[in-house]
């Protein structure tokens, strides 16, 4: 285990996410797997706040902060650049879900058009964490959040959550994934296979965040593996665009993974909302079916 | 410390920052039960549990942040959390 201990330190401790921070999971995981031969290009958002507070840096490889929406023009730009030198570094943009659903898709779909060779990573804590718990494109239906609070006229978020990585596998991308932190061997598995892909790979990374969904913060990783048990998170690959593997489970009830949550404390208190549950819980089977995640238990 | 235009910290600066000094409750490792499967070190956010010769976790309580999840995770209940008394 001597190579994992050295590739520990390329994301170092004193950084200043939350206590049980996902983000920060990730980091060291994707850094673990990519290995110290890699650039990383941060968009805003919590993961460049956290870990870069001026004029400390928690990043032991070459880093760069972009804005919000080009962090895949900026990657595209040293891509071509490491190329004109005859270089072999790997390259990963990193994103939350702001930055990767909303405001950066306009640079991603070029930087994929164009075919570049990089990674994007997305770390999807389902909202804009950084600047207070606003609503993305990734927010799932029904999720409490401070532009889409619940309340007297509304169950939260109205909206379900966008399906990048099938956006993403329609600019032929030849590797698309999504992970989750709750699962770190999958996950870095996964990465390994994106940098090591030739062209534009994506990797969609659930990351369950204690502060804006509202749990405790030793439940990260329960709350992980419940979207996954519940069949509200799929992990999956697809490779040229057809999916080659998924995750298979013996599903649960979504409530599982809803009632451990403030942000969907709307459904059950004062009283439970039987109507709405039904809806989650639809969209759940609806990606049981399209995935086959179901394992059939022998009566 | 000055810094031009562009440029960015030396790396790995943040281990200037303790945040240990954050926490409330402290793991505490329980040596006999521990069966040395590492779970702690892969899940504790801040990469902060390294182990020693015999391959027991050793915490680095400058940068631990008291969240709890190498308790939660722990497989054979080998780490217990603890108030901090300050």
């Amino acid at each position: 285990m001597k190579g994992d201990e050295a590739a520990c330190v390329l994301f170092d401790a004193g950084h200043r996410a939350c206590g049980g921070c996902a983000a920060a999971m990730a980091a060291r995981f994707i850094l673990e797997a990519a290995g110290k031969d890699t650039i990383i290009v941060s968009s805003t958002g919590c993961m460049e706040v956290f870990s870069t507070p001026y004029p400390e840096t928690a990043w032991n490889v070459p880093w760069i902060h972009s804005l919000f929406e080009n962090n895949s023009a900026v990657a595209s730009g040293i891509v071509a650049s490491l190329k004109k030198q005859g270089r072999k570094e790997k390259v990963i943009a990193l994103g939350g879900d702001g930055a990767t659903f909303d405001i950066g898709i306009l640079c991603i779909s070029g930087a994929f058009e164009r075919g570049h060779d990089f990674t994007y990573i997305c770390y999807d804590n389902e909202a804009y964490m950084n600047t207070g718990i606003q609503r993305s494109g990734a927010t799932p239906y029904d999720a409490s959040t401070t532009t889409s609070p619940a309340g007297k006229c509304s169950y939260g978020n109205p909206r379900p959550k966008k399906d990048l990585p099938a956006i993403l596998a329609a600019h032929g991308a030849p590797y698309v994934a999504t992970a989750s932190i709750a699962y770190p061997p999958d996950l870095k598995k996964k990465v390994e296979k994106a940098v090591n892909t030739p062209g534009p790979c994506y990797i969609q990374i659930h990351a369950p965040c204690c502060t804006g969904w509202g749990f405790e913060s030793e439940k990260t990783i329960t709350i992980g593996k419940l979207a996954i048990e519940t069949g509200l998170w799929v992990n999956y690959e697809m490779e040229e665009g057809k999916v080659t593997r998924v995750k298979k489970v013996v599903r649960k009830p979504v409530e599982a993974y809803l009632t451990e949550q403030k942000r969907f404390r709307h459904l059950f208190k004062p009283k439970r909302n039987d109507a709405e549950i039904a809806k989650i819980q639809a969209i759940a089977d609806r990606n049981a079916e399209k995935f086959g995640i179901d394992i059939k238990l022998k009566a | 410390m000055a810094l031009g235009l562009g440029c960015t910290a030396r790396p790995g600066k943040s281990r200037e920052n303790k945040t240990g000094s954050w926490r409330v409750f402290r793991p505490e490792f329980i040596a006999d039960k521990c069966t040395k499967c590492r779970m702690c070190m892969i899940v504790c956010p801040e990469g902060c549990i390294g182990e020693d010769a015999e391959g027991l976790p050793v915490p680095d309580y400058d940068y631990c942040k008291g969240c709890g999840l190498c308790a939660e995770e722990c497989p054979s209940e080998a780490i217990e959390m603890k108030k901090e008394e300050k």
